[in-house]
Protein backbone atom coordinates (compact mmCIF):
# COMPACT_ATOMS: atom_id res chain seq x y z
CA UNK A 1 0.00 0.00 0.00
CA UNK A 2 0.95 3.63 -0.33
CA UNK A 3 2.70 4.99 2.73
CA UNK A 4 2.65 8.60 3.85
CA UNK A 5 3.46 10.65 6.92
CA UNK A 6 1.70 13.73 8.29
CA UNK A 7 3.09 17.08 7.22
CA UNK A 8 4.46 19.35 9.93
CA UNK A 9 1.47 21.34 11.20
CA UNK A 10 3.29 24.62 10.58
CA UNK A 11 3.18 23.95 6.85
CA UNK A 12 -0.56 23.34 6.94
CA UNK A 13 -1.19 26.45 9.06
CA UNK A 14 0.78 28.50 6.58
CA UNK A 15 -1.26 27.10 3.67
CA UNK A 16 -4.69 27.76 5.18
CA UNK A 17 -4.21 30.88 7.29
CA UNK A 18 -5.87 33.09 4.66
CA UNK A 19 -9.07 31.02 4.51
CA UNK A 20 -11.99 31.11 6.90
CA UNK A 21 -13.90 27.90 6.23
CA UNK A 22 -11.69 24.88 5.78
CA UNK A 23 -12.56 21.22 5.28
CA UNK A 24 -10.13 18.55 6.42
CA UNK A 25 -10.75 15.52 4.21
CA UNK A 26 -9.31 12.17 5.22
CA UNK A 27 -9.11 8.96 3.21
CA UNK A 28 -10.07 5.56 4.56
CA UNK A 29 -7.66 3.76 2.22
CA UNK A 30 -3.87 3.40 2.46
CA UNK A 31 -3.24 6.48 4.60
CA UNK A 32 -5.54 5.09 7.28
CA UNK A 33 -3.41 1.96 7.49
CA UNK A 34 -0.22 3.98 7.93
CA UNK A 35 -1.92 6.28 10.45
CA UNK A 36 -1.35 9.44 8.46
CA UNK A 37 -4.69 10.45 6.98
CA UNK A 38 -7.66 8.47 8.27
CA UNK A 39 -10.61 9.50 10.46
CA UNK A 40 -8.44 9.57 13.57
CA UNK A 41 -5.74 11.76 12.03
CA UNK A 42 -8.38 14.14 10.60
CA UNK A 43 -9.79 14.56 14.08
CA UNK A 44 -6.38 15.18 15.63
CA UNK A 45 -5.35 17.69 12.97
CA UNK A 46 -8.68 19.57 13.09
CA UNK A 47 -8.47 19.83 16.87
CA UNK A 48 -4.90 21.09 16.73
CA UNK A 49 -5.75 23.68 14.08
CA UNK A 50 -8.78 24.93 16.00
CA UNK A 51 -6.65 25.27 19.10
CA UNK A 52 -3.93 27.15 17.24
CA UNK A 53 -6.25 29.62 15.47
CA UNK A 54 -8.31 30.23 18.63
CA UNK A 55 -5.11 31.01 20.52
CA UNK A 56 -4.07 33.37 17.76
CA UNK A 57 -7.49 35.05 17.86
CA UNK A 58 -8.26 34.08 14.27
CA UNK A 59 -11.82 33.12 13.31
CA UNK A 60 -11.85 29.79 11.52
CA UNK A 61 -14.45 27.17 10.83
CA UNK A 62 -12.78 23.82 10.52
CA UNK A 63 -14.87 20.81 9.54
CA UNK A 64 -13.97 17.16 9.26
CA UNK A 65 -14.82 14.39 6.84
CA UNK A 66 -13.29 11.20 5.56
CA UNK A 67 -13.99 9.44 2.28
CA UNK A 68 -13.84 5.74 1.45
CA UNK A 69 -11.12 6.62 -1.06
CA UNK A 70 -9.96 9.78 -2.77
CA UNK A 71 -8.62 8.03 -5.86
CA UNK A 72 -12.09 7.22 -7.22
CA UNK A 73 -14.56 9.75 -8.57
CA UNK A 74 -17.62 8.16 -7.02
CA UNK A 75 -16.36 8.84 -3.52
CA UNK A 76 -15.10 12.32 -4.30
CA UNK A 77 -18.55 13.19 -5.63
CA UNK A 78 -19.94 12.72 -2.13
CA UNK A 79 -18.51 16.16 -1.34
CA UNK A 80 -20.37 17.87 -4.18
CA UNK A 81 -23.19 19.34 -2.12
CA UNK A 82 -20.94 20.58 0.67
CA UNK A 83 -18.03 21.99 -1.30
CA UNK A 84 -19.50 25.45 -1.86
CA UNK A 85 -19.51 25.97 1.88
CA UNK A 86 -15.71 25.90 2.13
CA UNK A 87 -12.96 28.28 1.11
CA UNK A 88 -10.28 25.56 1.01
CA UNK A 89 -9.68 21.86 1.59
CA UNK A 90 -6.81 20.07 3.29
CA UNK A 91 -6.68 16.53 1.96
CA UNK A 92 -5.00 13.91 4.09
CA UNK A 93 -5.04 11.43 1.22
CA UNK A 94 -1.84 10.50 -0.60
CA UNK A 95 -0.65 12.73 -3.44
CA UNK A 96 -2.93 10.83 -5.79
CA UNK A 97 -6.02 11.66 -3.78
CA UNK A 98 -5.03 15.30 -3.31
CA UNK A 99 -4.70 15.71 -7.06
CA UNK A 100 -7.89 13.90 -7.94
CA UNK A 101 -9.82 15.99 -5.44
CA UNK A 102 -8.35 19.16 -6.93
CA UNK A 103 -9.18 17.96 -10.45
CA UNK A 104 -12.82 17.51 -9.53
CA UNK A 105 -13.23 20.76 -7.62
CA UNK A 106 -11.16 23.00 -9.83
CA UNK A 107 -12.20 26.29 -8.25
CA UNK A 108 -11.31 25.20 -4.73
CA UNK A 109 -7.79 25.50 -3.29
CA UNK A 110 -6.72 22.01 -2.14
CA UNK A 111 -3.68 21.55 0.11
CA UNK A 112 -1.84 18.35 0.98
CA UNK A 113 -1.84 17.32 4.62
CA UNK A 114 0.62 14.45 4.27
CA UNK A 115 3.92 13.77 2.55
CA UNK A 116 3.46 10.73 0.34
CA UNK A 117 6.51 8.49 0.64
CA UNK A 118 6.43 5.05 -0.96
CA UNK A 119 4.70 1.76 -1.64
CA UNK A 120 5.46 -0.45 1.27
CA UNK A 121 4.51 -2.79 4.06
CA UNK A 122 3.75 -2.68 7.77
CA UNK A 123 6.72 -4.24 9.55
CA UNK A 124 4.91 -3.79 12.87
CA UNK A 125 2.57 -1.18 14.24
CA UNK A 126 4.08 2.24 13.61
CA UNK A 127 6.87 0.95 11.32
CA UNK A 128 6.54 0.91 7.54
CA UNK A 129 9.18 0.11 4.92
CA UNK A 130 9.46 0.40 1.16
CA UNK A 131 9.09 -2.53 -1.21
CA UNK A 132 8.15 -1.30 -4.69
CA UNK A 133 8.85 1.67 -6.93
CA UNK A 134 6.34 0.83 -9.63
CA UNK A 135 9.00 0.52 -12.34
CA UNK A 136 6.46 -1.03 -14.70
CA UNK A 137 8.31 -4.27 -15.43
CA UNK A 138 8.59 -6.63 -12.50
CA UNK A 139 11.87 -8.55 -12.21
CA UNK A 140 11.15 -10.27 -8.90
CA UNK A 141 11.16 -13.68 -10.57
CA UNK A 142 14.90 -13.33 -11.16
CA UNK A 143 15.87 -11.86 -7.80
CA UNK A 144 14.39 -14.26 -5.31
CA UNK A 145 11.33 -12.10 -4.74
CA UNK A 146 13.36 -9.14 -3.42
CA UNK A 147 13.41 -5.98 -5.52
CA UNK A 148 16.82 -4.41 -6.22
CA UNK A 149 15.18 -1.33 -7.74
CA UNK A 150 13.39 -0.48 -4.52
CA UNK A 151 15.81 -1.97 -2.02
CA UNK A 152 19.27 -1.18 -3.40
CA UNK A 153 20.20 2.48 -2.90
CA UNK A 154 21.90 2.37 -6.32
CA UNK A 155 19.13 0.29 -7.92
CA UNK A 156 21.86 -2.05 -9.21
CA UNK A 157 20.96 -5.03 -11.34
CA UNK A 158 24.32 -6.70 -10.70
CA UNK A 159 24.86 -6.18 -6.99
CA UNK A 160 25.92 -6.15 -4.27
CA UNK A 161 28.32 -3.22 -4.60
CA UNK A 162 31.56 -2.89 -2.67
CA UNK A 163 29.91 -0.94 0.12
CA UNK A 164 27.82 -3.78 1.53
CA UNK A 165 28.93 -4.57 5.07
CA UNK A 166 27.43 -7.06 7.53
CA UNK A 167 24.23 -7.10 5.53
CA UNK A 168 23.90 -3.32 5.65
CA UNK A 169 23.87 -0.80 2.82
CA UNK A 170 26.72 1.72 2.72
CA UNK A 171 24.29 4.57 3.32
CA UNK A 172 23.46 3.22 6.80
CA UNK A 173 26.31 5.19 8.31
CA UNK A 174 24.89 8.39 6.80
CA UNK A 175 21.21 7.99 7.55
CA UNK A 176 21.71 6.89 11.13
CA UNK A 177 19.78 3.63 10.88
CA UNK A 178 20.47 0.15 9.59
CA UNK A 179 19.38 -0.03 5.96
CA UNK A 180 19.45 -3.67 4.83
CA UNK A 181 21.55 -4.29 1.71
CA UNK A 182 18.97 -5.40 -0.86
CA UNK A 183 21.50 -7.52 -2.69
CA UNK A 184 22.61 -9.23 0.52
CA UNK A 185 18.96 -10.18 1.04
CA UNK A 186 18.75 -11.40 -2.56
CA UNK A 187 21.91 -13.46 -2.05
CA UNK A 188 20.57 -15.10 1.10
CA UNK A 189 17.24 -15.87 -0.54
CA UNK A 190 18.74 -17.28 -3.75
CA UNK A 191 21.08 -19.38 -1.62
CA UNK A 192 18.10 -20.80 0.22
CA UNK A 193 16.39 -21.49 -3.10
CA UNK A 194 19.54 -23.07 -4.54
CA UNK A 195 19.64 -20.47 -7.30
CA UNK A 196 23.02 -18.80 -6.74
CA UNK A 197 23.85 -19.43 -10.39
CA UNK A 198 21.88 -16.30 -11.14
CA UNK A 199 24.85 -14.31 -9.86
CA UNK A 200 26.99 -15.59 -12.70
CA UNK A 201 25.45 -13.76 -15.60
CA UNK A 202 25.22 -10.01 -16.18
CA UNK A 203 21.70 -8.67 -16.44
CA UNK A 204 20.39 -6.74 -19.40
CA UNK A 205 19.84 -3.01 -19.19
CA UNK A 206 16.52 -2.11 -17.73
CA UNK A 207 13.92 -0.48 -19.96
CA UNK A 208 13.13 2.65 -17.98
CA UNK A 209 10.44 3.79 -20.42
CA UNK A 210 8.05 1.72 -18.36
CA UNK A 211 9.11 3.59 -15.24
CA UNK A 212 8.69 7.31 -14.56
CA UNK A 213 11.48 8.06 -17.05
CA UNK A 214 9.08 7.28 -19.91
CA UNK A 215 6.72 10.05 -18.86
CA UNK A 216 3.36 9.86 -17.06
CA UNK A 217 1.94 6.38 -17.44
CA UNK A 218 -1.50 4.93 -17.94
CA UNK A 219 -3.11 1.50 -18.04
CA UNK A 220 -6.05 0.72 -20.27
CA UNK A 221 -7.98 -2.51 -19.87
CA UNK A 222 -10.28 -2.55 -22.87
CA UNK A 223 -12.69 -5.22 -21.68
CA UNK A 224 -13.38 -3.28 -18.50
CA UNK A 225 -14.17 -0.09 -20.39
CA UNK A 226 -17.05 -1.53 -22.42
CA UNK B 1 52.00 -11.29 -26.73
CA UNK B 2 48.38 -10.65 -27.67
CA UNK B 3 46.87 -7.32 -26.95
CA UNK B 4 43.47 -5.96 -27.83
CA UNK B 5 44.14 -2.23 -27.67
CA UNK B 6 46.98 0.30 -27.93
CA UNK B 7 46.98 0.59 -24.12
CA UNK B 8 50.45 0.70 -22.62
CA UNK B 9 49.06 -0.85 -19.45
CA UNK B 10 47.77 -3.81 -21.42
CA UNK B 11 51.12 -4.22 -23.16
CA UNK B 12 53.04 -4.24 -19.90
CA UNK B 13 50.76 -6.89 -18.45
CA UNK B 14 50.86 -8.93 -21.65
CA UNK B 15 54.66 -8.88 -21.51
CA UNK B 16 54.48 -10.52 -18.10
CA UNK B 17 55.66 -7.55 -16.05
CA UNK B 18 54.10 -6.47 -12.80
CA UNK B 19 52.03 -3.41 -13.63
CA UNK B 20 52.10 -0.38 -11.36
CA UNK B 21 49.32 2.16 -11.42
CA UNK B 22 48.42 5.05 -9.19
CA UNK B 23 45.77 7.71 -9.10
CA UNK B 24 45.28 11.45 -9.10
CA UNK B 25 42.25 13.08 -7.56
CA UNK B 26 41.32 16.28 -9.45
CA UNK B 27 40.83 19.49 -7.43
CA UNK B 28 37.53 20.96 -6.23
CA UNK B 29 38.03 24.00 -8.41
CA UNK B 30 39.02 24.85 -11.94
CA UNK B 31 42.77 25.28 -11.60
CA UNK B 32 44.57 23.97 -14.64
CA UNK B 33 47.84 22.87 -13.07
CA UNK B 34 46.85 20.56 -10.18
CA UNK B 35 46.34 17.26 -12.00
CA UNK B 36 49.37 18.03 -14.12
CA UNK B 37 51.41 18.65 -10.97
CA UNK B 38 50.22 15.48 -9.25
CA UNK B 39 50.83 13.40 -12.36
CA UNK B 40 54.27 14.94 -12.72
CA UNK B 41 55.25 13.56 -9.31
CA UNK B 42 54.45 9.96 -10.23
CA UNK B 43 54.69 9.70 -14.01
CA UNK B 44 58.10 8.03 -14.16
CA UNK B 45 57.21 5.49 -11.51
CA UNK B 46 53.89 4.16 -12.76
CA UNK B 47 52.59 2.67 -16.00
CA UNK B 48 49.25 4.40 -15.96
CA UNK B 49 47.51 7.07 -13.90
CA UNK B 50 43.90 6.71 -12.83
CA UNK B 51 41.90 9.90 -12.62
CA UNK B 52 39.07 9.58 -10.14
CA UNK B 53 35.52 10.51 -11.08
CA UNK B 54 34.01 12.72 -8.37
CA UNK B 55 35.17 10.23 -5.75
CA UNK B 56 33.06 9.92 -2.60
CA UNK B 57 30.46 11.91 -4.56
CA UNK B 58 32.28 15.19 -3.99
CA UNK B 59 32.23 17.57 -6.95
CA UNK B 60 35.63 17.86 -8.58
CA UNK B 61 37.05 18.64 -11.98
CA UNK B 62 35.74 16.02 -14.35
CA UNK B 63 37.76 12.90 -14.88
CA UNK B 64 37.52 13.12 -18.66
CA UNK B 65 38.95 16.65 -18.84
CA UNK B 66 41.82 15.69 -16.55
CA UNK B 67 42.50 12.53 -18.56
CA UNK B 68 42.60 14.56 -21.77
CA UNK B 69 45.12 16.85 -20.13
CA UNK B 70 47.32 13.90 -19.15
CA UNK B 71 47.00 12.41 -22.62
CA UNK B 72 48.09 15.67 -24.22
CA UNK B 73 51.13 15.58 -21.96
CA UNK B 74 51.96 12.18 -23.41
CA UNK B 75 50.97 10.26 -20.26
CA UNK B 76 48.82 7.15 -19.94
CA UNK B 77 45.55 7.92 -18.15
CA UNK B 78 42.96 5.47 -16.84
CA UNK B 79 39.57 7.13 -17.21
CA UNK B 80 37.48 6.32 -14.16
CA UNK B 81 33.75 6.44 -14.87
CA UNK B 82 30.95 6.03 -12.37
CA UNK B 83 27.37 5.32 -13.39
CA UNK B 84 25.97 7.40 -10.53
CA UNK B 85 25.90 10.71 -12.35
CA UNK B 86 25.37 9.90 -16.02
CA UNK B 87 22.85 7.88 -17.96
CA UNK B 88 23.73 5.62 -20.88
CA UNK B 89 23.59 8.56 -23.28
CA UNK B 90 26.17 10.58 -21.36
CA UNK B 91 28.39 7.58 -20.57
CA UNK B 92 28.68 6.56 -24.19
CA UNK B 93 29.17 10.16 -25.23
CA UNK B 94 32.07 10.54 -22.80
CA UNK B 95 33.58 7.27 -24.00
CA UNK B 96 33.52 8.57 -27.56
CA UNK B 97 35.05 11.87 -26.45
CA UNK B 98 37.80 9.99 -24.62
CA UNK B 99 38.39 7.90 -27.73
CA UNK B 100 38.83 11.03 -29.82
CA UNK B 101 41.76 12.00 -27.57
CA UNK B 102 43.39 8.57 -27.65
CA UNK B 103 42.49 7.50 -24.12
CA UNK B 104 42.95 3.75 -24.00
CA UNK B 105 42.10 2.68 -20.46
CA UNK B 106 38.81 2.86 -18.64
CA UNK B 107 37.82 1.80 -15.14
CA UNK B 108 34.10 1.04 -14.89
CA UNK B 109 32.55 1.79 -11.51
CA UNK B 110 29.11 2.20 -10.03
CA UNK B 111 30.27 4.89 -7.61
CA UNK B 112 29.73 5.82 -3.98
CA UNK B 113 26.18 6.85 -3.16
CA UNK B 114 25.69 10.60 -3.49
CA UNK B 115 24.68 10.90 0.15
CA UNK B 116 28.37 10.54 1.02
CA UNK B 117 29.34 13.66 -0.84
CA UNK B 118 28.89 17.40 -0.80
CA UNK B 119 25.52 17.30 -2.59
CA UNK B 120 23.60 14.70 -0.61
CA UNK B 121 20.21 16.03 -1.75
CA UNK B 122 21.01 15.57 -5.45
CA UNK B 123 19.25 13.00 -7.63
CA UNK B 124 21.22 9.96 -8.72
CA UNK B 125 21.11 8.29 -12.10
CA UNK B 126 22.19 4.64 -11.94
CA UNK B 127 20.72 3.96 -15.37
CA UNK B 128 23.13 1.02 -15.35
CA UNK B 129 25.71 -0.39 -12.97
CA UNK B 130 29.43 -1.07 -13.33
CA UNK B 131 28.93 -4.52 -14.82
CA UNK B 132 26.72 -3.14 -17.57
CA UNK B 133 29.18 -0.31 -18.19
CA UNK B 134 31.89 -2.91 -18.78
CA UNK B 135 29.62 -4.62 -21.31
CA UNK B 136 28.85 -1.29 -22.93
CA UNK B 137 32.53 -0.45 -23.50
CA UNK B 138 33.11 -3.93 -24.87
CA UNK B 139 30.16 -3.62 -27.24
CA UNK B 140 31.43 -0.28 -28.51
CA UNK B 141 34.96 -1.55 -28.91
CA UNK B 142 34.51 -5.08 -30.23
CA UNK B 143 31.25 -4.76 -32.14
CA UNK B 144 31.54 -1.10 -33.06
CA UNK B 145 28.04 -0.51 -31.80
CA UNK B 146 26.29 1.81 -29.44
CA UNK B 147 23.66 0.41 -27.09
CA UNK B 148 21.05 1.77 -29.49
CA UNK B 149 22.31 -0.57 -32.19
CA UNK B 150 23.89 2.30 -34.14
CA UNK B 151 26.95 1.05 -35.94
CA UNK B 152 30.14 3.09 -35.90
CA UNK B 153 31.88 2.84 -39.23
CA UNK B 154 35.02 4.42 -37.81
CA UNK B 155 36.31 5.73 -34.52
CA UNK B 156 35.52 2.78 -32.28
CA UNK B 157 36.86 3.03 -28.75
CA UNK B 158 40.07 1.09 -28.27
CA UNK B 159 40.00 0.71 -24.56
CA UNK B 160 41.57 -1.72 -22.14
CA UNK B 161 38.64 -2.39 -19.85
CA UNK B 162 39.05 -2.31 -16.10
CA UNK B 163 36.81 -2.73 -13.10
CA UNK B 164 37.12 -2.64 -9.36
CA UNK B 165 36.37 -5.38 -6.91
CA UNK B 166 36.21 -5.30 -3.17
CA UNK B 167 37.14 -8.65 -1.62
CA UNK B 168 36.30 -7.25 1.80
CA UNK B 169 32.66 -6.36 1.24
CA UNK B 170 29.88 -8.71 2.23
CA UNK B 171 28.67 -11.28 1.57
CA UNK B 172 32.18 -12.65 1.12
CA UNK B 173 30.91 -15.82 -0.55
CA UNK B 174 29.66 -13.84 -3.53
CA UNK B 175 32.82 -11.85 -4.16
CA UNK B 176 34.54 -14.33 -6.46
CA UNK B 177 31.30 -14.87 -8.38
CA UNK B 178 30.98 -11.15 -8.73
CA UNK B 179 34.45 -10.93 -10.21
CA UNK B 180 33.53 -13.78 -12.55
CA UNK B 181 30.51 -11.81 -13.68
CA UNK B 182 32.64 -8.75 -14.42
CA UNK B 183 35.10 -10.90 -16.34
CA UNK B 184 32.22 -12.43 -18.30
CA UNK B 185 31.07 -8.89 -19.03
CA UNK B 186 34.48 -8.03 -20.47
CA UNK B 187 36.74 -6.78 -17.67
CA UNK B 188 40.42 -7.27 -18.53
CA UNK B 189 42.02 -5.78 -15.45
CA UNK B 190 40.88 -5.34 -11.89
CA UNK B 191 42.03 -2.80 -9.36
CA UNK B 192 41.01 -4.02 -5.93
CA UNK B 193 39.83 -2.07 -2.94
CA UNK B 194 42.80 -1.22 -0.71
CA UNK B 195 44.05 -4.27 1.10
CA UNK B 196 44.84 -4.36 4.80
CA UNK B 197 43.38 -7.75 5.74
CA UNK B 198 45.92 -9.90 3.95
CA UNK B 199 44.44 -13.23 5.10
CA UNK B 200 41.05 -12.39 3.64
CA UNK B 201 42.58 -11.11 0.41
CA UNK B 202 44.52 -14.37 -0.01
CA UNK B 203 41.37 -16.36 0.58
CA UNK B 204 39.58 -14.37 -2.12
CA UNK B 205 42.53 -14.70 -4.49
CA UNK B 206 42.53 -18.45 -3.93
CA UNK B 207 38.90 -18.51 -5.02
CA UNK B 208 39.79 -16.40 -8.05
CA UNK B 209 42.50 -18.87 -9.06
CA UNK B 210 40.34 -21.92 -8.33
CA UNK B 211 37.87 -20.64 -10.90
CA UNK B 212 40.70 -19.92 -13.34
CA UNK B 213 39.81 -16.24 -13.41
CA UNK B 214 43.45 -15.20 -12.87
CA UNK B 215 44.14 -16.38 -16.39
CA UNK B 216 41.41 -14.21 -17.84
CA UNK B 217 41.88 -10.99 -15.91
CA UNK B 218 44.88 -9.14 -14.48
CA UNK B 219 44.35 -8.44 -10.79
CA UNK B 220 46.17 -5.36 -9.55
CA UNK B 221 46.30 -5.34 -5.76
CA UNK B 222 45.06 -2.05 -4.30
CA UNK B 223 47.21 -0.38 -1.65
CA UNK B 224 46.76 2.81 0.33
CA UNK B 225 49.59 3.69 2.71
CA UNK B 226 48.41 4.99 6.07
CA UNK B 227 49.67 8.45 6.98
CA UNK B 228 48.96 8.03 10.68
CA UNK B 229 46.86 6.07 13.15
CA UNK B 230 44.02 8.60 12.85
CA UNK B 231 43.65 7.77 9.19
CA UNK B 232 43.66 4.04 9.96
CA UNK B 233 40.88 4.48 12.52
CA UNK B 234 38.88 6.64 10.14
CA UNK B 235 39.18 4.07 7.37
CA UNK B 236 38.14 1.29 9.72
CA UNK B 237 35.14 3.04 11.21
CA UNK B 238 33.87 5.48 8.63
CA UNK B 239 34.60 4.08 5.18
CA UNK B 240 32.21 1.28 4.17
CA UNK B 241 33.77 -1.81 2.66
CA UNK B 242 37.27 -1.20 4.04
CA UNK B 243 38.63 -3.83 6.37
CA UNK B 244 41.43 -2.56 8.63
CA UNK B 245 42.53 -5.23 11.11
CA UNK B 246 43.29 -4.13 14.66
CA UNK B 247 46.95 -5.19 14.22
CA UNK B 248 47.48 -2.37 11.72
CA UNK B 249 46.02 0.18 14.11
CA UNK B 250 48.05 -1.19 17.02
CA UNK B 251 51.23 -1.13 14.96
CA UNK B 252 50.75 2.50 13.92
CA UNK B 253 49.71 3.52 17.43
CA UNK B 254 52.84 1.80 18.76
CA UNK B 255 55.24 4.31 17.16
CA UNK B 256 55.61 8.03 17.94
CA UNK B 257 53.42 10.32 15.88
CA UNK B 258 56.29 11.69 13.81
CA UNK B 259 57.26 8.16 12.77
CA UNK B 260 53.77 6.92 11.90
CA UNK B 261 54.01 8.00 8.24
CA UNK B 262 57.20 5.96 7.78
CA UNK B 263 55.55 3.04 9.56
CA UNK B 264 52.62 3.34 7.15
CA UNK B 265 55.00 3.21 4.18
CA UNK B 266 56.81 0.26 5.76
CA UNK B 267 53.53 -1.65 6.15
CA UNK B 268 52.73 -0.93 2.51
CA UNK B 269 56.13 -2.22 1.38
CA UNK B 270 55.74 -5.39 3.42
CA UNK B 271 52.33 -5.90 1.83
CA UNK B 272 53.79 -5.58 -1.66
CA UNK B 273 56.45 -8.18 -0.85
CA UNK B 274 53.82 -10.54 0.51
CA UNK B 275 51.51 -9.93 -2.45
CA UNK B 276 54.27 -10.76 -4.91
CA UNK B 277 54.04 -14.30 -3.56
CA UNK B 278 50.30 -14.55 -4.10
CA UNK B 279 49.25 -16.42 -7.23
CA UNK B 280 47.26 -14.27 -9.63
CA UNK B 281 48.49 -10.88 -8.45
CA UNK B 282 49.71 -9.16 -11.62
CA UNK B 283 50.49 -5.73 -10.32
CA UNK B 284 49.85 -2.99 -7.82
CA UNK B 285 47.49 -0.04 -7.73
CA UNK B 286 48.88 2.46 -5.24
CA UNK B 287 46.25 4.92 -4.06
CA UNK B 288 48.25 7.39 -1.98
CA UNK B 289 45.39 9.71 -1.09
CA UNK B 290 46.64 13.33 -1.18
CA UNK B 291 50.09 11.82 -0.70
CA UNK B 292 51.13 11.32 -4.30
CA UNK B 293 54.69 12.46 -3.55
CA UNK B 294 55.28 9.19 -1.70
CA UNK B 295 54.47 6.97 -4.68
CA UNK B 296 57.97 7.12 -6.26
CA UNK B 297 59.58 6.17 -2.96
CA UNK B 298 57.20 3.22 -2.49
CA UNK B 299 57.76 2.00 -6.04
CA UNK B 300 61.55 2.25 -5.72
CA UNK B 301 61.77 0.66 -2.28
CA UNK B 302 59.45 -2.15 -3.46
CA UNK B 303 61.91 -3.02 -6.22
CA UNK B 304 59.44 -2.05 -8.93
CA UNK B 305 61.62 0.66 -10.48
CA UNK B 306 62.56 1.36 -13.23
CA UNK B 307 59.30 0.72 -15.01
CA UNK B 308 59.57 -1.41 -18.14
CA UNK B 309 59.25 0.24 -21.51
CA UNK B 310 57.04 -1.29 -24.18
CA UNK B 311 56.31 -0.34 -27.72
Amino acid sequence: MIKAKPKPIGEIINDIKGFEKVLIAGCNGCVTVCEAGGVKEVEILAAALRMYFTKEGMRKEIDETSLTRQCDKEYLQELQDRMDGYDAVVSLACGVGVQFLAEMYTAKPVFPGVDTCFMGVTEEQGHWTERCQGCGQCILSTTGGICPIARCAKRMLNGPCGGSENGKCEISILVGRDVPCGWHLIFERLKTLGQLDRFRYPSDDKDWTLSRDGGPREIIKEDSRQ
Amino acid sequence: MNTTTPSKLEKILAAGHYAVTSECGPPRDGRSNIVEHKAGMIKDHVDAINVTDNQTAVVRQCSLAACIKLRLLGLEPVLQMVTRDRNRIALQSDLLGATSFGIHNVLCLTGDHQRFGDHPSSANVFDMDSTRLIQTVKLMRDDGMLLSGFEMKEGRPEMFIGAAENPFADPFEIRVFRLAKKVAAGAQFIQTQCIYNMAKFKLWMQGVCDMGLHEQVAVLAGLTPMKNVGMAKYMKNRVPGIDVPDEIIKRLAGVPKEKQAEEGIQICLEQIEELKQVQGVRGFHIMAIEWEEKVPEIVERAGLFPRPSVN
